[in-house]
């Protein structure tokens, strides 16, 4: 019961922080809350396709479409998240100097509403087929079944919890530094999500990996220890990264800090460093 | 049926033959990976084939090769790796970290 927990907690942690990072950068935004509930309904939808599929049609579905998939909507939310630091460095300053009379204001340009929607659907559709499938085995696994089944659960709730306190963690932060603190974490977990697409695509054959291993600190913090995840999913930590993954990684802070810092205005500068 | 399985693994067979150095069988049996300690050549591109016997999904996955990948409970998928470079590399099952195992990968000649 308590491994099921630990699993699932796993599973559902890298969506649950996504989820709060999101929700933090977006503060002052109307409307928010509903774009990414819909965007998390989305994606359990399309975990739970992901899931049927992969029971189903077995063998055509796993193997390279699966890594294909998985590699899709990675970089599906790396571009949104490009697209929602763009137009928050563009705007953050305003939102953060004249948050009440926001609404009107900022309503006449291009709200980066539906960027929130696919980023939350992006997070929990990847993670979701997998802790669909490992429920779904566990609930129609017969003996043993209710009590995995209790721990899979409150693995879920931990799992959302943790994501809860870095939302309300973040939201301590001097409104003079948030938009500077929230597009940090944006851009370094875009970073890490574009690594981990490149992992996918390297898998798939479709990129290659132009050297394993180019460091490894697995002795100093392994990425199964439970910081080692939570810097893997927050800045991208991996151990022991393949070239190409450092290319990605690096590739994508690059060009997103240069994007940030052309659209941003020179004023915005401040907000970005 | 019988004669169909019999031709698949006369075919499984000899396209095992042809591919003899680059590819390896790996089995999913009682919550074990089987066998646990994979050797493969160095600077070969090599086909794992991960074949589960249990009712459980198994999600194989591994942060030294970047590998993740799941497979359904009574299902089959393959994997690529490689071409890697001499050393030891750690993989896992996702769905069960006490399920583990190592892949060892020799320089030629050794």
């Amino acid at each position: 019961m308590l491994s099921t927990a630990v699993i699932m907690f796993r599973e559902v942690l890298e969506a649950s922080l996504i989820i709060a990072i999101v929700l933090g950068a977006s503060r002052g935004i109307e409307n928010r809350g509903r774009w990414v509930a819909s965007g998390a309904l989305l994606g359990l939808l399309g975990a739970a396709i992901v899931a049927i599929l992969a029971n189903l049609a077995s063998s055509e579905f796993s193997g390279n479409p699966q890594a294909l998939l998985n590699a899709a909507v990675l970089l599906g939310a790396v571009a949104m998240l490009t697209w929602h630091n763009v137009w928050m460095s563009a705007h953050g300053r305003q939102l953060s100097t004249e948050a009440k009379a926001l609404g009107k204001d900022v309503e006449s340009g291009q709200r980066p509403m539906t960027a929130l929607m696919l980023i939350t659907l992006a997070a929990v559709m990847r993670e979701g087929s997998e802790a669909v499938l490992f429920l779904w085995a566990i609930a129609t696994g017969g003996e043993q079944g209710s009590n995995m089944l209790i721990g899979g659960l409150s693995g879920v709730i931990a799992g959302i919890l943790t994501g809860l306190f870095l939302y309300l963690g973040l939201l301590r932060i001097p409104t003079r530094h948030f938009f500077g603190v929230t597009s940090w974490l944006i851009l370094l977990l875009a970073a890490g999500l574009a690594a981990q697409a490149a992992g996918f695509l390297n898998q798939a054959g479709l990129l290659p990996s132009l050297g394993n291993g180019i460091w490894n600190t697995s002795g100093i913090l392994s990425q199964n220890s439970l910081f080692g995840q939570f810097l893997h999913v927050l800045i991208g930590y991996i151990a022991r990264p393949s070239g190409i993954q450092v290319l990605f990684y690096a590739g994508t802070f690059a060009s997103m800090l240069l994007l940030m810092r052309t659209y941003g205005g020179n004023q915005k500068k401040k907000a970005v460093c | 049926m019988r004669l169909i399985l019999t031709l698949l693994a006369a075919a499984a067979l000899s396209s095992n033959a042809a591919l003899a150095a680059d590819e390896i069988t790996l089995v999913v049996d009682h919550q074990k990976f089987s066998p646990s300690e994979l050797s493969i050549p160095a600077g070969v591109k090599t086909k794992i084939l991960i074949r589960n016997q249990d009712a459980m999904p198994v999600e194989f996955e591994s942060y030294d090769l970047s590998r993740e990948i799941v497979v359904p409970g009574h299902g089959e998928t393959s994997i690529y790796v490689g071409p890697l470079e001499a050393g030891t590399y750690q993989f896992f099952n996702d769905f069960d970290h006490d399920m583990k195992g190592t892949i060892t990968v020799k320089a030629k000649g050794n």
